[in-house]
């Protein structure tokens, strides 16, 4: 991927070139430099994407995956262009949580959505998605962009002063200027959020009944029709920035529920030895390809539990970016266990990756534990002594 | 203590400070090395355990682009811009190497792409991600030769010929079996080290516990044939945030008998943003 905006270092020159001849122009990381700065001097500007923010440690793009206490175990958010793999717990309680936040963070942010599961309709994921939590500030700007369709210059947005520089950009109908919201989950998102937001659904049972014929290549029909369902919706909208007529700058978010699961057509939970065994491996890798020569990230829950082959899941580790396990205290011994009494479950924080750095922002605390309150999932560092 | 007899060792231990522009200067004193000297003909193997042995991919890519040697990176496991950012840390440019001809490097992400949602007429060389049954990868072996056979003008350009792969794990992951991924390495050998007196330098993840038989064959296989074998470990008792691994060197001689007892060294390191400090086992300044 080569860098959007180039910068007052030496190989910035270098790079652009490269970037000309190379096929795909847009990339999540852009380094930030500093001639970065919004000025017209010397190469393209740097262009803010609702609901992004840049790493502190080097200036790569981030997106929030909806629970703003994961986001700073994971350095701040989610880099665009790379994988969230979520371990789902045992009866897949909290992990469907994590995807919902994920997705609803998207719409409030006026991201597009892809959601793809085998077992549930995306339309029925969509309705319930948890309402967004807004304090009475942006609640008012919240209401008035419902009404507002085309927001008019002169209305004075409360944002942070770090964008109040940025350019204005096409905004979607709800304009949250944090980034990373908290979310209520007895309540649902408002039906004119999710009409007004653009989103992709991939239900496999719909998908499968069609009789077109796909090229076989060791690959489970399922995870063929999906990564191509998802290759196209990238280049017609041009979120890989090589459809000339598209200018997207906006950001794709993918969701895949329980991916692996027998409904996929994948028996990888069934067997020890199975016969589609680097069908899922595969998978990740073509679409990691896809997310990286795109301003995409994408969230999957797995439900490693079932897979019993420990060598697919140590595979499937080394090919995702991020990787959180959840834990869940429901029918372990743990339950009873008063040292967890205030906590529902675990959580894992497996692997952070190392990108464009030789170092990564590995918290210093590796004993979490979390809980959900109606308004609130919160991650905390284990008591174990009080 | 293990590891006294080398004179750098004191150096390191009074707290040397490298320049942070020569990739890790550390790590050429522990190997006995420079970007001038560097050896020829060598299978160097690069494993990690528990941990995320990248660090050392970066070392050597910018370590043999410095020696003014010729290097093809099969670069699997991250896009053209990670290893570029990173090797600008260490004081090398990618792209300006990719220029002007030095470094031929293939991205497997990217690439992954292209060969999968659209039918190459020419074989390409990740074709085995269209088959539908494990194939080999002849594809691939062809692409380095004729990255790193010199052109028949005669004069010598580049040092020598390097084939850099990040990792052949990932092959394995891709449907390839254990035997393909030796067969390639042994093609690859034969033709970038004996024929073209050249380096190879390949990672290889240890599954440890998890059972991967195939990638047991895999790591087996290769150290058998290693002359230089790099092994970085997490730490046994978990995460510590001043040393962040173990690595363990180990000098082989695979054509001869193993009467001799082969050297090896181990060290930890802690990574931090543009180099690797190493110490003695035990010896981290922040605990000392």
């Amino acid at each position: 991927m080569a860098a959007v905006a180039t910068c007052g270092a030496g190989a910035g020159g270098t790079e652009s070139m490269a970037a000309a001849t190379s096929k795909s122009n847009v990339t999540s990381f852009q380094r930030r430099g500093p001639r970065a700065r919004g000025t017209d001097s010397g190469g393209p500007r740097l262009v803010s994407i609702a609901g992004t923010r840049p790493s502190v440690r080097n200036g790569q793009l981030l997106v929030s995956t909806g629970l703003p206490a994961l986001d700073q175990l994971l350095g701040g958010g989610l880099a665009v262009g790379t994988v969230l793999l979520v371990e789902e717990d045992k009866y897949s309680i909290y992990s469907p949580l994590l995807f919902k936040y994920f997705l609803a963070e998207g719409i409030i942010n006026g991201h597009t959505l892809l959601v793809a599961s085998a077992k549930e309709d995306p339309a029925d994921i969509l309705q319930e998605l948890p309402a967004p939590l807004l304090d009475d500030s942006c609640k008012k700007e919240f209401d008035e962009d419902v009404c507002n369709k085309k927001p008019e210059s002169d209305i004075k947005m409360k944002i942070a002063w770090r964008y109040q520089l940025s350019p204005k950009m096409e905004v979607g109908p709800v304009t949250s200027s944090r980034f990373g919201h908290y979310y209520d989950v007895s309540k649902r998102i408002p039906r004119e959020l999710i009409e007004t937001s653009k989103w992709h659904g991939f239900f496999l049972p719909e998908k499968m009944s069609s009789a077109d014929k796909v090229e076989c290549c060791s690959l489970t029909p399922g995870y063929m029709k999906l990564l191509h369902f998802i290759q196209n919706i990238i280049y017609e909208e041009g979120f890989d920035g090589s459809n000339p007529q598209k200018k997207q700058r906006n950001i794709l978010r993918i969701g895949i529920q329980s991916l692996g699961l027998p409904l996929w057509g994948d028996d990888v939970c069934c067997s020890e030895n199975c016969d589609s065994s680097h069908s899922l491996s595969k998978f990740l890798y073509i679409l990691r390809g896809l997310l990286r020569t795109s301003l995409s990230a994408c969230i999957i829950t797995m439900p490693t539990h079932l897979i019993q082959n420990k060598a697919i899941i140590a595979r499937v580790t080394n090919l995702s970016d991020t990787v959180v396990a959840l834990e869940s205290f429901v029918g372990s011994e743990r339950e009873t266990n008063p040292l967890y009494k205030d906590y529902h479950g675990l959580i894992h924080i497996r692997q952070i990756p190392r990108l464009n750095n030789l170092i990564c922002d590995e918290s210093d605390v590796k004993d979490l534990a979390f809980k959900l309150k109606r308004k609130l999932f919160t991650i905390e560092d284990k008591v174990l002594y009080k | 203590m293990k590891g006294m007899h080398l004179p750098d060792i004191r150096m390191l231990l009074q707290g040397a400070s490298p320049r942070s522009s020569e990739m890790f200067p550390e790590l050429n004193n522990l190997l006995n090395t420079t970007p001038d000297k560097a050896e020829q003909g060598k299978l160097t193997l690069l494993c990690d355990a528990r941990t995320d042995g990248s660090f050392l991919v970066h070392h050597f890519l910018s370590f043999y682009l410095k020696a003014n040697c010729k290097v093809c990176f099969v670069a699997l496991l991250q896009s053209f811009s990670h290893y570029n950012i990173v090797a600008q840390k260490l004081g090398v440019s990618l792209a300006a190497a990719r220029e002007r001809g030095q470094l031929v490097f293939l991205e497997g992400l990217k690439s992954s792409v292209d060969v999968f949602f659209q039918a190459q007429e020419d074989p390409h060389p990740l074709q085995f991600l269209r088959e539908a049954s494990a194939g080999n990868l002849q594809p691939l072996y062809e692409f380095v030769r004729e990255a790193l056979t010199p052109a028949d003008n005669g004069a010598a350009a580049w040092r020598c010929p390097v084939l850099l792969v990040d990792d052949l794990s990932v092959l394995l992951s891709l449907g390839m079996g254990a035997v393909a991924v030796l067969d390639f390495v042994h093609y690859c050998r034969a033709t970038v080290c004996c024929e073209l007196k050249g380096n190879m330098v390949a990672l290889v993840h240890d599954s440890g516990d998890a059972e991967d038989e195939e990638n047991n064959t895999l790591l087996i296989g290769l150290s058998h044939q290693s002359h230089l074998i790099l092994r970085t470990e997490g730490l046994a008792t978990g995460f510590c945030k001043d040393v962040h691994g173990q690595l363990r060197i180990l000098w082989r001689r695979p054509s001869q008998s193993t009467a001799r007892r082969d050297r090896s060294l181990t060290f930890q390191y802690k990574i931090q943003d543009k180099n690797v400090s190493f110490f003695a086992r035990g010896m981290s300044p922040a605990i000392l």
